[in-house]
């Protein structure tokens, strides 16, 4: 692939992301934006995901696991009042770093909490970390198995947020503070800062994108491919797959637990349904549908159809139709959406990138 | 090389197209209120809410409406996820303009959603219990169902009335249960009951038998309170009577719902919880101050959608009634509305009679509840 | 503990994993023929009560049941004739997403036609509080109706797979597709039997065990769930070791709450089964030879 071929369609993106945000300040419809900058973020994990399913070949039903550790921790670290314990040293020495945050809760009282900054590269490290205990053993198992311990990861999660007095339990946490990027630019969800807030998400959806289509076009994205097509004879040639599997699944979870974190600032809290198996199964349809080993197509399918049940188009039916798009698309466009309307119907004889 | 690029843009034109704005006039006589309610998702609340809440729009557009405005309703499924509650709290405030929005039915929601109401200046009327809604007090915060605390006061009334001092607690792990579990937990030592035991247990729990043995293996135990809205509540207390314990059960105000004690059966019988007065309504004496409203109510919609009234149902019944009076006091300025709304008094609902100020948001008081029990497979009025 | 305690305990447990054995047995019973896990079997379960519990308004209650069995595998045979049949050589994460997206359907569609209330069948012997004194703990005749329903499944089904035709040439299709098809088994026509099995054994559960867990449009998800975990845990495809695992994490489930909250009872339970697999990743009973074999 050429530079000017992997380029171009990220140009078109940025072009079409610009587009659309004119359009909508220009006929005064900027609350588009609220649903598109949500979708972005969770389109984030879902690109994430494709690297790991599409291109490693490795299922992950536990990656909303990775969203909650990088938003619950966000949110927790930032809205949780530490007053109680502000003379410990700890807290005086992150206090003179400038790293604590002194605010006020919605009634007025004063809370002392981490910087959003701190709290977001813990939530992160943590997430980064985790993967990667998790991943040694885990990417051992094969199919089926990978399944369920990936699984089970994700419940152990959801279980955890779901039980912890300090995740909220089953209310989950409100009011989480702004996350101030730089002066002038927060991750916040008032309506003020929508136009800014859309940009962010899709700068750091383009971004992601970037850098996963330089990966898979890298030394390690052609190891991938050959661990996706025999994991034996990808080690007959010399790659290490066990590291090269470890990587990815660190990397899809670093991207989601980014996008958990983010998201959760803007939303301004985050609740247990986060973090629940239909949410990770969500992840992984989306990616099945969008064409596993198609960065573009499970794009495109997280942005539509998070957009879409975001906005409540499909009200109590929106499972139902959820599971409809997921059979139909399978059943009829195994390779993925983009291949039906694109490859049939426009450019027919291109092979697929996707298996 | 130009694949790629002509498939980006065409998926981008679709999402594009997507976005592409519908205006939507808004009638000029028309008052819209939002509604984000959890129809579908693991807790069922938002049906019953839903059902009242189309009914009585109709019923009022009937008769005209407010001071000759039309209302328009409009329902969003939240199906209990916060992140969707958000999405459409914004969508309805910003894009539907909405006056006042109802909902949500569950406490994770509405505590998500109370910022957005707070700095839009919205009313927002929740159907969900938990205390923390209303106390502290936000502006423009409201709620309908009554206090857990006062559920759990009027429970403690009744075993001190029993000479009970000893008690397990277990609780749902949802917002519900874990919000009662709070207050019962907050409020035990001013009535000088000590909680034991204190259990949560999951909401689509299927059977607590092992947990029924953990209790019942501590001999001290008097009674044991239950605080939940789904199915487990009623399949503990069948459990606990299975394994031939006979120690008292008391359940919150979320087990006013027939379909639970027709699910557990003889187990149901004896059971003591407070609830409001909807769940006795054709029993209560002809000159109680809400037997008309509760009556009227329970007719209405048991004709109408051929389902038992539960007090859910109730809680939105509640909210559109008081917030139909503030808007026909206030009329369409949403400052005077909340200031009317602030104080309202004697408003006769189906939870109790309201009376609020700016201090409280709920505006019911203790007497809002009566002690109920099961008996012969239906609910009656506890005596003892 | 006190004896009485523990083997009350210990009849929760028995209760949860044959339920959770009968879920995994349904999953192996597919996997056999086809490599593939059917997400939507734990809605087999949840159509067996409500279908019985519907058709218990018009008719007795034996034949209620039978009746919804009867009517679960039409749906199984159905799901399969339109789902899955047709498909040349599909991929295992294809046909996964398919199951789950028919999973999905088959939920929502009872969410639409049952609404969201919670039913249940009546207990077939006594009310909700009749219980049996058994070595001096009490224990509902449901819970004994739920174990020897199970059992006999268990033991029909390895008499079945071992001794009967149709059930050899069944396991000669999990054995070996192409080998099968070359002795003249019609391999879709066991597929769909197969189907039809898991969805009739599915039903069966689900009506036995409705009078104890309730039915409701949503409660196969989590079944479906513990099932998996368990067929896993047994060791894909071997159904004796479903039970045995089963059992066993529905021991450890009810004893797991004497020492811990019983709000972190699944984290750990499931912990406990990462750790298994970590040490043995094809399961306590698999074999990572036959597992190698698989494509999945």
């Amino acid at each position: 692939m050429g530079l000017r071929r992997r380029y171009l369609p990220l140009a078109g993106l940025l072009a079409a992301v610009i587009g659309v945000q004119l359009a909508a300040s220009a006929t005064n419809s900027t609350f588009y934006l609220t649903q598109l900058t949500m979708a972005a973020y969770y389109c984030l994990v879902i690109i994430g995901l494709c690297l790991l399913m599409g291109y490693a070949g490795q299922i992950s039903l536990g990656h909303a696991g990775f969203f909650a550790i990088g938003g619950y921790l966000s949110a927790a670290l930032t809205s949780h009042n530490f007053t109680a314990v502000s003379d410990t040293l700890l807290m005086r020495t992150l206090d003179r770093a400038g790293l604590l945050l002194h605010h006020q809760s919605l009634y007025g009282d004063s809370l002392l909490s981490l910087q959003p900054w701190l709290a977001f590269f813990i939530a992160i490290g943590v997430a980064v970390l985790i993967a990667f205990v998790l991943g040694i053993p885990v990417l051992k198992l094969k199919g089926h198995y990978l399944a369920m311990a990936t699984l089970g990861f994700g419940i152990i999660i959801y279980r955890i947020v779901l039980a912890a007095e300090f995740f909220g339990e089953a209310d989950g946490i409100s009011e989480v503070p702004p996350f101030q990027l730089m002066p002038g630019l927060a991750v916040s969800g008032d309506f003020s800062a929508r136009v800014q807030n859309y940009y962010i998400a899709w700068a750091l959806l383009l971004f992601g994108l970037l850098l996963l289509l330089n990966l898979i076009n890298s030394r390690m994205g052609r190891a991938l491919r050959a661990i996706h097509g025999s994991e034996e004879a990808a080690e007959a040639i010399g790659i290490n797959t066990a590291r090269a599997k470890l990587y990815t699944f660190v990397i899809s979870a670093a991207f989601a637990a980014v996008a958990g974190s983010l998201l959760t600032h803007f939303n301004g809290g985050i609740g247990p349904s986060e973090a629940s198996v239909m949410k990770s199964v969500r992840y992984v349809a989306i990616v099945a549908v969008g064409g596993m080993a198609n960065l573009w197509g499970a794009m495109a399918m997280g942005i539509i159809l998070n957009f879409m049940s975001l906005r409540g188009m499909f009200g109590s039916y929106d499972d139902a139709v959820f599971g409809g798009v997921l059979l139909l698309i399978m059943l009829f466009a195994p390779q993925g959406i983009l291949s039906l309307r694109l490859k049939n119907i426009l450019w027919a004889k291109r092979p697929m990138t996707g298996k | 090389m130009n694949n790629m690029l002509k498939r980006t843009i065409v998926g981008i034109a679709a999402v594009g197209m997507l976005a592409v704005p519908c205006l939507q006039a808004a009638m000029a006589d028309t008052i819209k209120i939002g509604a984000i309610l959890a129809e579908t998702g693991p807790s069922f609340l938002g049906v019953p809410e839903a059902n009242t809440l189309r009914m009585l729009t109709e019923e009022l557009n009937a008769k005209g409406g407010i001071n000759n405005n039309r209302v328009e309703l409009i329902i969003k499924d939240s199906a209990g996820d916060p992140e969707k509650a958000i999405s459409f709290a914004k969508q309805l405030i910003e894009e539907e303009k909405v006056f006042a929005i109802i909902g949500p039915s569950t406490s994770g929601e509405t505590m998500k959603i109370k910022k957005i109401a707070e700095e839009t200046q919205t009313i927002l009327f929740s159907c969900a219990a938990a205390e923390d809604i209303v106390n502290p007090v936000a502006k423009w915060v409201f709620k309908s169902p009554q206090m857990d605390s006062d559920a759990a006061k009027k429970i403690f009334i009744e075993m001190q009335k029993m000479k009970i001092g000893k008690i397990a607690v277990v609780t749902s792990n949802d917002g519900f249960g874990a919000a009662g579990g709070k207050q019962l937990q907050k409020i035990a030592p001013d009535f000088g009951i000590e909680i034991l035991i204190s259990e949560v247990y999951d909401k689509t729990a299927t059977d607590l038998s092992a947990l029924v043995a953990k209790l019942m293996a501590n001999k001290e135990i008097q009674a044991v309170v239950n605080w939940s809205i789904v199915p487990a509540q009623s399949i503990i207390i069948k459990n606990i009577r299975q394994a031939g314990w006979k120690v008292p059960i008391f359940q919150s105000h979320g087990f006013g719902n027939i379909k639970f004690v027709q699910a557990a059966g003889e187990a149901a019988e004896g059971v003591i919880f407070p609830a409001g007065r909807l769940l006795v309504a054709d029993s209560l004496p002809d000159n109680h101050i809400q037997k008309a409203v509760l009556v009227k109510y329970k007719k209405d919609y048991e004709e109408k959608y051929k389902e038992d009234v539960s007090t859910f149902g109730g809680h939105a019944y509640d909210a559109f009634v008081i917030l139909t009076k503030a808007i026909e006091q206030g009329g369409t300025d949403k400052v005077k509305v909340r200031d009317a709304l602030e104080n309202l008094k004697d408003i006769v609902g189906t939870a109790g009679v309201f009376n609020f100020t700016a201090a409280d948001h709920n505006g019911l008081s203790l007497d809002a509840f009566d002690m109920m029990t099961v008996k012969n497979g239906k609910f009656a009025l506890y005596t003892n | 503990m006190e004896f009485s305690l523990f083997l009350q305990y210990l009849f929760a447990g028995i209760t949860y994993g044959i339920i959770y054995a009968i879920v995994a047995i349904g999953f192996n019973i597919i996997y056999n023929t086809t490599g593939i896990i059917n997400f939507a079997q734990g809605e087999f379960l949840m159509l067996g009560g409500m279908i019985s519990i519907s058709l218990l308004q018009v008719m007795p209650l034996p034949l209620a049941i039978a009746a919804a069995v009867a009517i679960t595998m039409v749906v199984g045979a159905l799901i399969q004739m339109v789902f899955i049949r047709w498909i040349e050589n599909p991929s295992v994460l294809r046909m996964v997403i398919i199951t789950i997206g028919i999973s999905i359907l088959i939920r929502e569609a009872a969410l639409h036609i049952w609404g969201e209330s919670v039913r249940t069948l009546p207990y077939f012997i006594g009310s909700s509080v009749t219980a049996v004194t058994l070595f001096g703990t009490r224990i509902s005749p449901q819970v004994l109706i739920v174990i020897g329903t199970c059992s006999i499944m268990v033991l029909f089904l390895s008499i079945f797979f071992r001794y009967t035709s149709l059930g050899r040439e069944m396991r000669a299709c999990a054995a070996n597709r192409r080998a099968a098809t070359l002795c003249g088994i019609n391999v879709k026509n066991m597929v769909t039997f197969s189907f039809m099995l898991s969805a009739g054994i599915g039903a069966l559960a689900g009506a036995v065990m409705s009078p104890i867990t309730y039915s409701q449009y949503d409660n196969g998800t989590g079944l479906a769930i513990k099932g998996f975990t368990v067929a896993i845990l047994g060791g894909l495809g071997n159904s004796l070791a479903a039970v045995a695992a089963g059992l066993f994490l529905g021991i450890i489930e009810a004893f797991s709450i004497t020492i811990l909250p019983l709000a972190f009872q699944d984290a750990v339970a499931i912990a406990i089964l990462l750790l298994i697999l970590f040490i043995r990743p094809h399961g306590l009973f698999g074999s990572s030879e036959a597992a190698r074999l698989k494509e999945f």
